[in-house]
């Protein structure tokens, strides 16, 4: 875990990034950092423009100015499929599950995996596979299902959250975002998908977070990276921070400052 | 940090596994018997037994079943279409009206040519499947890319092409229908069995394929069931879509060419019902009008549960007009079900 932030280079470096709706700047030239294999939380007051900085990072949202660099190269997005295509996955707010497929599908979704052969070729899909292998990632992340067959509709708000984890982790090389991933969970649920969290880091993935949750958010993180009126205003080493430093910085912030 | 977070918390849904146990898959055969679609099955199979203890010496008899099945065929085909529509979450009501133009075009063109050889009835058959795609085509691009809501779309083309219909032919069928065509595929047999039943079985079965096995087939419940997450992996879903209404239009026009054989006609004035009944016969068969839901063996028994209705009212001499209302009670009960589905899963 990069605890002294400057000797390891930068997975993610994403600098002076801009972005306006008509007269709202929700990006007002922010930075943000993302380092290898660790758990980064992204916080900000409502506004702050958190989705938005993650939907420009994920390929959804093209900023007006600014630069995105991975591993030290500049890399320029055009559309979900091309952050797809450098590693990068995100797990939506509303999850983007297809609630009548059953996990292996909803894993495979747009991806799938044709026969061998001449069936292959005319579409036909090798199901088996795909479910193996969607068993075998759901075993590694520790989900657990009664019914790997039941479609995703049929499982609770924590199987489904872990569904779509389970189904960014299986394709994320780099870095997966996730925009408020326990925000409409109970506790146990919630305590479920910060485990699924930590599973998919241990896995050597780096995990951006957005969550309004302190304590929880200090639980998990390696970094916390704050962002206020569209600016990053602070970042801190989770181990060292306190609750209350996370929330001066985000209601008062107004310079950078690293400790 | 990962070493600060309490290492056992397990719960009913995650944990550390190590017990492959867990991931419980059903046996084929209690999935199968647990069913709706079996359920539908055995309500299938207590009308035919029903139906023959009250007239053991005309309704299970071979020509009788002969009858059931010729009378299924047509709306079988068109029915096929449909199930991939309605688990788009779309309608078509256009079918009929594309079912007739099909019939009308292809007819004129094989009336044209005149000799009732193989090659013409091929060429009319070719004829009938471009005009209903056609159809479909426009169907998809109006929903799909203009986003004209399907009811709204397939009823302005069920009047265009019934319409178009009675312009080409002033309002006078088509009677000069090659005799080769009903003798060969209107009132022909293969062992016994209406050709008619043969093809609308064969395309069901292909099609029932397409939708389990393929990626057209996955991307079809996808879309009905989450067109939104389908987009967001780069699928491009207007031209599935398009696809999908296309293959509904295509198969009506297999379907305006059976009738033709069958009828030794165009049918001008006959198939103002046609959609409903289709709709009804998909519905019964347990697909879902939200989307995402249907089997093509559901709608195989969908369709001819109002058939034997139908066929077992007449044995009996029981006025058809009860058919109309038993098949309506069916249908009631049949989206009645999926609504209870919808809610205990909502909940
Ligand atoms: N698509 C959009 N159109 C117009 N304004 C937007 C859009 N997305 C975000 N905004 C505005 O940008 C600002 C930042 O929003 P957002 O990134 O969602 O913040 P956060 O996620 O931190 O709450 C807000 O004022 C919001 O209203
Ligand atoms: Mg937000």
């Amino acid at each position: 875990m990069p605890a002294s932030t400057s000797a390891v280079q930068p997975l993610l470096q994403a600098t002076n990034i801009k972005k306006s709706y008509g007269h709202v700047q929700a990006v007002r030239g922010a930075d943000f950092t993302v380092y290898p294999g660790e758990i980064v939380s992204l916080i900000g007051d409502n506004g702050a423009g958190k989705s938005t900085l993650v939907k420009i990072l994920s390929g959804t949202v093209t900023p007006d100015s600014g630069t995105i660099e991975m591993g030290g190269k500049e890399i320029k997005f055009d559309g979900p499929t091309s952050a797809r295509d450098h590693g990068i996955e995100t797990v939506y707010q509303d999850l983007a599950l297809a609630p009548d497929l059953d996990p292996a599908s909803n894993l495979y979704l747009g991806r799938e995996v044709f026969r061998k052969g001449l069936l292959g070729k005319l579409g036909f899909l090798d199901r088996k596979l795909m479910l193996d292998n969607a068993q075998l990632q759901m075993a590694q992340l520790g989900v657990k299902l009664k019914d790997i067959s039941a479609p995703v509709a049929d499982l609770s708000g924590g199987q489904k959250q872990s569904v779509a984890v389970a189904r960014a982790a299986m394709w994320a090389q780099e870095i997966i975002f996730m925009d408020e991933p326990t925000a409409a969970l109970g506790v146990v649920q919630t305590q479920q998908v910060l485990e699924l969290i930590l599973r998919v880091k241990a896995a050597g993935i780096s995990v951006v977070l957005i969550s309004h949750n302190m304590p929880q958010i200090l639980e998990v993180s390696d970094r916390v990276e704050v962002l206020r009126l569209g600016q990053r205003v602070a970042r801190f080493n989770a181990a060292d921070a306190t609750v209350d430093d996370l929330v001066t910085a985000m209601t008062s912030g107004t310079m950078e400052v690293n400790n | 940090m990962a070493t600060t977070t309490p290492p056992t918390t397990e719960t009913s849904s995650t944990a550390i596994v190590g017990h492959d146990d867990l991931y419980r898959q059903p046996t084929f055969l209690t999935s199968v018997v647990k069913s709706d679609t079996f359920r539908l099955f055995l309500a299938l199979v207590a009308l035919i037994v029903v139906f023959s203890v009250l007239k053991p010496t005309a309704f299970p008899t071979l020509s009788n079943t002969l009858n059931i099945l010729s009378d299924a065929a047509i709306l079988l085909v068109l029915a096929v279409g449909a199930t991939f529509v309605i688990i788009t979450a779309g309608i078509d009501l256009s079918v009929g009206g594309v079912l007739v133009f099909s019939s009308v075009v292809s007819a004129m063109v094989m009336a044209g040519i005149g000799d009732g050889t193989p090659l013409t009835l091929i060429i009319g058959l070719i004829v009938a499947l471009v005009a209903g795609t056609l159809w479909g085509i426009l169907n998809g691009f109006l929903v799909a890319k203009a986003r004209i809501p399907a009811l709204i779309v397939t009823l302005a083309t069920m009047g265009a092409s019934l319409g178009a219909s009675l312009l080409i032919t002033n309002g006078v069928d088509v009677r000069n229908v090659p005799f080769s065509l009903v003798e060969a595929v209107g009132s022909g047999t293969v062992a016994g069995i209406p050709v008619l039943a043969l093809i609308a079985l064969v395309v069901a079965v292909m099609f029932g394929i397409v939708l389990a096995q393929t990626r057209f087939g996955r991307y079809t419940y996808a879309i009905g069931s989450n067109a939104e997450a389908l987009r967001r992996t780069g699928v491009n879903t207007t031209r599935h879509l398009i696809k999908v209404y296309a293959l509904a239009g295509l198969l009506a026009g297999l379907a305006g060419y059976l009738s033709t054989a069958r009828f030794a006609t165009t049918t001008l004035g006959g198939h103002s019902t046609d959609n409903l009944a289709t709709i009804t016969a998909v519905v019964i068969g347990g697909a879902s009008l939200f989307g995402g839901r249907g089997l093509m063996i559901g709608t195989i028994i969908g369709v001819f549960i109002p058939v034997v209705l139908q066929n077992g009212f007449v044995v009996l001499n029981i006025s058809p007009y009860w058919q109309q209302i038993a098949v309506g009670a069916v249908l009631l009960g049949a989206v009645y079900l999926d609504q209870m589905r919808r809610r205990s899963r909502d909940r």
